[in-house]
């Protein structure tokens, strides 16, 4: 893999933050967008912006292939069985809130949901309104001080009670990969369905929906050089056809009287309203961009940035490493004894170095540690051993002003 | 000149002679460790200023007609800003307070290099120093 190259992709990458190069490691919370990426978006609104599926014209078919067409990209990417299983969204929580939202009418009191201890807030807070509104109680499935799910709790979590569970691939605060085969089949064992959140993960892994088995399966493409504002539900045909309408609107029906509207089938029962067109087919153009450098070198890359990270970081006197799971992804959560990661991400601001300090809206987690916040870098392909070098000066640098 | 007007004068002033941003946080840094500590029994979840990315805490007092701050946060630069605050907000009238402009803290280059994040943690402390003056003020009258 050729970084130096790779790099010319990125315009972004060629700017100065308070004089200095930017160092982005703030890839978890969005990556960056290649030019290829950029020019499909430039393209569509230059020269076939129209609306899709309905027009006669020659722009509304263009437009309506591009889209459909990259719908089909995801469907081969991520192997899903049919692309009608592949629902556009405005990201992971929308099609969060699709699932949560249907399950209101699929749920009794008594019902049980599982999700876990590693959670973003995106997939605990729609469900716990879910709970509120139909009398289903949550269970969670705790965690140990690696930040690795415990897994003989979870098997004690579940029964025939137990409806769905939702469980991120990879924590976005740790970067703990979940064993969600397992997770997936257990659930299965008792009847219930799996919501798996691979917004973090789809960086880093390409899921294989098919082979993992998955029911529902959500993630965005801002995470994975695409645009924001799009992403995906992929739920299997059964699941997607028993849940309810989420939204209301055009697109969405198949006829429609005062009396009575009949909704039309997949994936348009779930797409009410003008989609992101253009962000649809940069979806698309994203996942020819990660491919076409491969999504195996791109993840080793990746293991050897976060090696060579987590050692060069923990030579610092009082830096303590949140989340050392055996496998995660390329993600080092860190503090340094007696400074608050507020300080030292200011720090590292004013030298070019963008990170992520805070609770990653993953409190519980902060909460189990018992700190406010951590300092989080996240690397990503384009990220150098050079640049992780100048962090770990910045961070001494950090601590002897802040100390 | 009011007296608010002339502590902004001295900080500014105090903050024109360093060259760069690290002497700048270095000398906030040093502020903060001067803040007028809380009494712990105000550090109460309640009292935590929300909008910032770290805890905040300010509890006011009366003294003669007089408001006096007291203050303190989890993370040294934001303490440092609270000193500088402070500073200026401490011993002053409520309708000093409320009448008082703060575009001194764009002249000591704190809020153009504060992200937005940040940006408005500043504007929440400086929104509760003046609701403690309507507070009293109320008190006073």
């Amino acid at each position: 893999m050729d970084v130096t190259k790779i790099r010319k992709d990125f315009p972004v990458l060629n700017r100065k933050v308070n004089g200095r190069p930017l160092i982005y490691f703030d890839n978890a919370a969005t990556s960056q967008t290649p030019t290829q990426v950029i020019n499909t978006i430039v393209d569509y609104y230059e020269n076939y912006n129209a609306n899709i599926h309905r027009g006669v014209h020659a722009l509304s078919q263009e437009a309506t292939n591009a889209y459909e067409g990259a719908r089909q990209k995801i469907q081969h990417h991520f192997n899903a069985a049919q692309p009608y299983e592949v629902i556009f969204t405005s990201g992971t929580t929308h099609s969060i809130n699709i699932v949560s939202n249907g399950y209101g009418e699929l749920l009794n009191q008594g019902d049980e949901l599982i999700v876990s201890a590693l959670e973003h807030h995106s997939n605990i807070v729609p469900w716990q309104m879910l709970c509120e509104k139909t009398g289903a109680l949550l269970k969670v499935i705790p965690m140990n001080e690696d930040g690795v799910l415990l897994m003989d709790a979870y098997d004690d979590l579940l029964s025939e009670r137990t409806k769905l569970v939702f469980v991120n691939h990879v924590s976005n605060a740790l970067g703990t990969i979940n064993p969600i085969e397992e997770i997936i089949n257990k659930a299965h064992e008792v009847g219930a369905e799996v919501l798996i959140d691979g917004a973090q993960a789809s960086p880093h892994i390409k899921a294989d929906l098919q082979s993992i088995n998955v029911d529902y399966y959500v993630t965005s493409a801002h995470k994975i050089c695409g645009p924001t504002g799009i992403g995906i539900l992929y739920g299997k045909e059964n699941s997607l056809k028993r849940l309810p309408p989420f939204q209301g609107g055009g697109e969405m029906i198949a006829e429609v009287t005062f009396e009575k509207t009949t909704y039309a089938g997949l994936p348009h029962k779930f797409e009410a309203g003008t989609p992101n067109i253009a962000g649809g087919i940069a979806f698309g153009a994203a996942l020819d961009y990660l491919n076409s450098i491969g999504m195996e070198k791109i993840a080793e890359y990746e293991q050897e940035l976060l090696i060579y990270g987590t050692a060069a970081l923990k030579k610092i006197p009082g830096l303590k490493v949140y989340g050392e799971a055996l496998n995660k992804t390329a993600v080092i959560s860190f503090n340094v004894q007696g400074i608050h990661p507020y300080d030292i991400g200011s720090i590292l601001d004013k030298l070019g170095i963008a990170v992520r300090t805070g609770h990653h809206c993953a409190q519980p987690i902060m909460d189990f540690y018992r700190i406010p916040g951590t300092v989080r870098a996240s690397f990503s392909f384009y990220n150098t051993f050079e640049e992780i070098d100048t962090m770990v000066k910045a961070v001494e640098k950090a601590v002897q002003m802040l100390k | 000149m009011n007296k608010i007007n002339a502590v902004q004068e001295e900080i500014v002033e105090e903050f024109s002679l360093f060259d760069d941003w690290m002497q700048r946080y270095e000398y906030m840094i040093e502020l903060g460790k001067s803040l007028p500590l809380i009494d712990p029994e105000y550090k109460t979840e309640e009292n935590i200023i929300k909008g910032c990315q770290s805890k905040v805490w300010i509890h006011a007092d009366l003294e003669g007609d007089k408001l006096v701050f007291t203050a303190d946060s989890d993370a040294i630069i934001t303490k440092g800003i609270i000193a500088v605050l402070i500073r200026v907000f401490s011993n002053q009238h409520p309708d000093a307070i409320l009448g008082a402009d703060t575009s001194f803290i764009d002249k000591i280059g704190l809020k153009e290099h504060l992200s937005p994040t940040r940006a408005n943690g500043l504007v929440s402390m400086i929104k509760q120093l003046k609701m403690y003056a309507i507070a009293f003020k109320t008190q006073l009258n």
